[in-house]
Formats: structure tokens, C-alpha cells, sequence
């Protein structure tokens, strides 16, 4: 038989019970688009930490001295430690910060020990630079600024001290510093977030700062990272190698894009659960078409249909609901993806493995579905079938 | 046709037998041995429970007798596997239905064209005959109702049409005026005789003993077995008259 042939006589019973049709389509839509809005949203999210990862780059290094139990030591890096780490030839950029013994308050009203989990570091004018960040309002520290008493604020310490306009004073230690500019969130430093930045010169000045510093950022030759990290070590600490701590922050963002979201599996899962109930729907819609048509069956039967005939018609109608409920799931599952990536400002992504998973998850249900139902018509015999009770 | 050919044996029954399965078993057919001649125009009627439909689905090939022959436009059925006599039904056979069966979701043109839709004809030239043999049975102007738009005389000419669409070697009917009144009962058995006027042969189950004798052979069965037929008018191929 022509295969347009096979659609149109499938497709008889779905037109003459339009309600019925649908209805059972829709279950497997509803499991299929559950299915497809999971793989898409946790793509568009994977795809967007990647994203950001290759603005940010991933050569960027942090170099802490090592802390707690069992690392010994000062708990400080020695205090050439900058300068040593900018010979290593592939390493492009420095800065570091140090952690200033001072607290801030938003006037000098405020006891001292409301600080609001800020603190205070020094840092080198190139930091921003070298972490990736940016400045939301006003500008970095300079050579000029970090001579004076001029602070910038990380983008939560900004909003924790209720400031958002440069200009502003705040009390710094026991003095006023002016705010010269607020900072965007940065994603490779969080802590810096937190923190009111201030120069290194004006540090050692008032507060009496030591060299050591506390966080030396590097930014290396994108091919040479793992060559850099292993020498960094000896480096930083020639004395005591075993006492520096070298991590990329990139790290876990990337460790945070490849995780599979636990919600995701659930998700996934509900969805199974959801086409297997629409499969049964059809199963179930397929054995009362067989019982209720056993006079078109007996008919066809005797305008000279096959039991194969017969078999392949019923089985193409459940395949057919079924790529129909299939169809609409996948339509279903990417709107709500590109709803979503909308309200969160992602790039739209929805994988090509949802889509064609979907589709063949259906089929697949469609098939099974239909095989009893369709083999149960077709061994009807035909005077059997023509028999009217 | 032509005038001079001598018609052929469409259907051959010899000393049919059939019973149902069960305890005790159902015996309906004792020995039924008949020939039917190309162009003939058969009435087969009885009581109720005398075995006509049995006997119709059997000729018809929808079931199996269980002993005896049946050999419907030269085939033995005995010999065929049941993809075989499907195929035998496509080309060698017409069915009418007291119920009609037509299938609501489609038009009428498309119910006649699928007359023709196990026989491997494409499409357009399915739905070209269907056209033709709605025509012929007075519904050339009702090709795109649904059967549900239609009355139940104007439903059984479709289910007619579909039955002669493929201009099969005979078509079997079982009480075909069976639901209807007696004005449409009139017309579709005016029909059926214009349609044997044009070549068709046609076996009709019916109870009505006025449009039995208005046929040229009548054949009566009672408890399984032949009681009486009126015989051919016409002269059977490779027999003396
Ligand atoms: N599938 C079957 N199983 C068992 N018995 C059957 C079956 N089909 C028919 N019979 C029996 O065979 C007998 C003849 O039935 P059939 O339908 O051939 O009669 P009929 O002559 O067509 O009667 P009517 O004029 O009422 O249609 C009946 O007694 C019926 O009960
Ligand atoms: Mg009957």
C-alpha cells in the first residue's frame, strides 16, 4: 500500500473522534514537553556559565598562602612574592590584594562592630584589570588615588553600606575616605565583592600594612596555565613551597557547568513518568478503537484488507497520535525553554537531542502502544468482525 | 460482453458443509451445491436461521466452509492462504450490507474509492471510478456529502457504488433493503437490476417475496440445504444448452 495510503486510512479514526484523539495526545505531549524544557533549560544554563567562562578567560590564577589545619607556617605569603611571580615568562599580568587591619562604617556613628562583613583590602591599580572585573560607576583605583584616602567598593559591600553614587564618604579605620567608584559583580572573585578597596601606598601609610599579600592574582599565557601553576609554588615560597595554595578560579564555574542538576534527573524522571501515562492513554484509547470499529475492520476485510493491512492501519494511527502528542510535547518544551532563557537574559538553547529524543521517545511509545491493539484487529476474523450484536 | 460469448461459472459450490464450533457443535449447512452464471441476477431466500448469510460469507470468502468446495471466478478457495483470498476479495468481489458500513469521517467519493483501495490502484485513478460509479448509481451530485448527510437509500447506492467500483466477477448482498422503506427498497432493487442489465452478476440475500420473484432466479434454502431454485436462464460455458 502507498504509504499516503496507510496515513489517510490511519488518520480516519483520529478525524471522526477528534476529542479523543487529542485528549490522548496530549499526555504524551505533556510528558515530551516536560522532558525537552528540562534538557533546554539546564543547557541554556551550562551554556551560559560557559559563555561567561570565555569572556572571563580561564588563565586566570589565584595564589593563596595555604590555611588551616595541618598547613603550618605564617599564613602569608613572603613579600616579594609578586614581584618573583611577574619573571615567570608566561605569566602577563599581576596584582595582588592585602588585607588592611581598619573597619568600615557608613559614618562614624555607627559602632565599630556593625562592619556588615565588609572588609577592607589594599590593592594594586591593575587588579580590576587582571581579575576581569569592571567598574559600574566611577573608576578604579590609579598611581594618583592610591595615595590618597579614596576607597572603591565591591558591588555587595556598595549595597551593604546603602551607596551607589561616587562622591560619597564612608569611615574608614578612624578617618573619612571618598568612595571613587562602585564595581559590577565579579564572577572570578567573589570576595572582592564584599570589600572596600583601598591604595597600597595609602595603607602602609595609615594603617601600617605589610608587604605580604594576602591573594596574588595571574593572569598567564592562555596555553601555558598548567606549566605556570606547577612552578608557582616554588616561586611565591621558595622557602616553603608546600605553603602556597594555587587554584583557578574558572574552575568551578566550569565544575558548576558540568554538573548534572540533581532537580534535573527529577525532572527527568517526572517526564518519564508522565509519557509512560500517555502511552498507556493510548494503549488504552487503541483497545476501545478495536473494539468499537469491529464492523470498519470486518468491512475492510471484505473490500479485500489483509490482517497485515489491518495490523498496520491501527498501528499507524498510534503512531501517528502519538507523533502528534510528540510534536506538540517538543513545540511545548521549547517555548517554555525560550521563556525561561528570556526572563533569565540566557542565550535561547534548545538541544537538538531534546528535540529528536523526543520525537523518537514518542515513536517509541506510539509503537508499543499500538502493537496489541493493532494485532488484535487484525486477528479478528472477518465474518466475525461483520457479525452485528 | 459479447452477444456471442457463452457466460462463465463466477461461483461454484459443491456439497458445501459448515458448522460452528461449540458443545454440541452448531450444524448450519448441510451439502449446498450451486452454480451461479456470469450475469446472473440470484435471489436467495428462507427463513430466518436457514444459513443465508452463513452461506453468503462463505461464498463471499469471509469464512471458511468445514467441507466441500467453493470456487469463486476459477479459484478453489480451499487452495488459497488468507493474504490470497483477500486479494480474491479485492478484484473478485462486491459486498452490500444491510448496515451500509460507510465509514462518516470520509465523503461519499472516498468511501466508494476505497471500494477500490486493497487492489494496488493509485489515488487519483480510485478516486476517478468512484466518481463514475456514483454516477452510475444516480449520486453524481452527492460526491462530497458525508454519509451522515445522507438518507438511508441514498447511503446503500454508496455502499453500491463502492461495491461495483472495481467491476467485480460478483457481488454478494445480504438483505441490502433490509433497513429501509419501501419506496428506497424499490428504487435500490431497481438499481440492482440496471446494474445487471449492464453485465453485473449479483447474489441478493432477501426476505421480501415480491422483490424475490421480480428476480429471474430464485434460490430457496431451508435448515442448511437447498430447497428449491428456479435454475439459470441463461446457458452455462462448456455445457450443452
Ligand atoms: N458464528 C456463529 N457461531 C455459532 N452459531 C452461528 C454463528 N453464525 C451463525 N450461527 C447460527 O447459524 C444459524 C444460521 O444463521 P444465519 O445468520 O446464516 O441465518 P440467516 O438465514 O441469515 O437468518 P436471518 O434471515 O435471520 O438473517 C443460526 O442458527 C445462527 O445461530
Ligand atoms: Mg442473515
Amino acid at each position: 500500500m502507498h504509504p499516503g495510503d496507510i496515513l489517510r486510512s490511519g488518520s480516519v479514526g483520529l478525524r471522526t473522534r477528534r476529542l479523543r484523539a487529542g485528549l490522548s495526545a496530549l499526555g504524551i505531549a505533556i510528558g515530551i514537553a516536560a522532558m525537552v524544557a528540562v534538557l533546554g533549560i539546564s543547557e541554556s544554563s551550562k551554556n551560559d556559565l560557559l559563555s561567561v567562562l570565555d569572556k572571563l578567560g580561564t588563565n586566570l590564577i589565584s595564589v593563596k598562602a595555604s590555611t588551616g589545619i595541618g598547613a603550618g607556617g605564617s599564613g602569608q605569603l613572603p613579600d616579594g612574592a609578586p614581584l618573583m611571580l611577574g619573571h615567570v615568562r608566561p605569566v602577563e599580568q599581576v596584582s595582588y590584594v592585602t588585607s588592611v587591619n581598619a573597619k568600615v562604617r557608613r559614618t562614624d556613628y555607627i559602632p565599630s562592630e556593625q562592619t556588615g562583613g565588609i572588609t577592607v583590602k589594599a590593592a594594586t591599580s591593575q587588579l580590576l584589570d587582571t581579575i576581569g572585573g569592571s567598574v559600574a560607576r566611577g573608576r578604579f583605583l590609579d598611581e594618583t588615588s592610591s595615595q590618597y584616602p579614596t576607597t572603591v567598593l565591591g558591588s555587595v559591600a556598595a549595597q551593604r553600606l546603602g551607596i551607589d553614587e561616587p562622591g560619597a564618604r564612608i569611615w574608614l579605620g578612624d578617618q573619612w575616605f571618598e568612595v571613587i567608584g562602585v564595581l559590577d559583580p565579579l564572577t572570578l572573585a567573589q570576595d572582592i565583592d564584599r570589600s572596600a578597596m583601598i591604595g597600597v601606598p595609602v595603607a602602609r601609610r595609615l594603617f601600617d600594612t605589610t608587604a605580604a599579600p594576602e591573594t596574588v592574582y595571574l593572569r598567564a599565557n592562555p596555553d601555558k596555565v598548567v606549566a605556570v601553576e606547577s612552578v608557582i609554588p616554588a616561586t611565591a615560597n621558595p622557602d616553603n613551597p608546600d605553603q602556597v595554595q594555587v587554584s583557578r578560579p574558572s574552575d568551578a564555574i566550569e565544575a558548576r557547568a558540568a554538573a548534572s542538576n540533581a532537580f534535573t534527573a527529577l525532572f527527568l524522571g517526572l517526564g518519564a513518568v508522565a509519557l509512560l501515562v500517555g502511552g498507556v492513554g493510548i494503549a488504552n484509547v487503541m483497545v476501545i478503537s478495536v473494539l468499537e470499529r469491529r464492523s470498519e475492520i470486518g468491512l475492510r476485510r471484505a473490500l479485500g484488507a489483509t490482517r497485515r493491512h489491518v495490523a498496520v492501519q491501527f498501528l499507524s494511527e498510534a503512531l501517528l497520535l502519538s507523533v502528534i502528542g510528540g510534536a506538540g510535547g517538543v513545540t511545548l518544551g521549547a517555548l517554555v525553554t525560550a521563556g525561561y532563557d528570556l526572563t533569565r537574559g540566557w542565550a535561547i538553547v534548545v538541544p537538538l537531542i531534546g528535540v529528536i529524543g523526543g520525537l523518537g521517545a514518542a515513536l517509541c511509545i506510539g509503537a508499543i502502544a499500538g502493537l496489541y491493539p493493532a494485532l488484535r484487529a487484525a486477528r479478528l476474523a472477518p465474518a466475525e468482525a461483520l457479525r452485528t450484536v | 460482453m459479447s452477444e456471442l460469448a457463452l457466460p462463465e461459472v463466477v461461483l461454484g459450490l459443491r456439497d458445501v458443509h459448515k458448522s460452528f464450533p461449540g458443545s454440541p457443535p452448531t450444524e448450519v449447512l448441510f451439502g449446498v451445491s450451486l452454480d451461479v452464471l456470469g450475469g446472473e441476477l440470484v435471489a436467495l431466500v428462507g427463513p430466518s436461521g436457514s444459513g443465508k448469510s452463513t452461506l453468503l460469507n462463505i461464498v463471499g470468502t469471509l469464512d471458511r466452509p468445514t467441507s466441500g468446495a467453493v470456487r469463486i471466478a476459477g479459484y478453489d478457495s480451499a487452495e488459497l492462504s488468507d493474504r490470497q483470498l483477500s486479494a480474491v476479495r479485492a478484484r473478485e468481489l462486491g459486498f452490500v450490507f444491510q448496515q451500509f458500513f460507510l465509514l462518516d469521517g470520509m465523503t461519499a467519493l472516498d468511501n466508494v474509492a476505497d471500494g477500490l483501495l486493497y487492489t494496488g490502484t493509485g489515488r487519483a485513478e480510485r478516486r476517478e471510478q468512484a466518481a463514475e460509479a456514483l454516477e452510475r448509481v444516480g449520486l453524481g451530485h452527492r460526491v462530497s456529502h458525508h454519509p451522515n448527510q445522507m438518507s438511508g437509500g441514498e447511503r446503500q447506492r454508496v455502499a453500491i457504488a463502492r461495491a461495483v467500483v472495481g467491476h467485480p466477477a460478483l457481488v454478494l448482498a445480504d438483505e441490502p433493503t433490509g433497513n429501509l422503506d419501501t419506496r428506497s427498497s424499490r428504487s435500490i432493487i431497481d438499481l440492482l437490476h440496471e446494474l445487471n442489465d449492464e453485465g453485473a452478476t449479483i447474489l441478493v440475500i432477501t426476505h421480501d417475496r415480491e422483490i424475490a420473484t421480480s428476480f429471474p432466479r430464485q434460490i430457496e434454502l431451508r435448515d442448511g440445504r437447498v430447497e428449491s431454485d428456479t435454475g439459470s436462464a441463461l446457458t452455462p460455458a462448456g455445457r450443452e444448452p
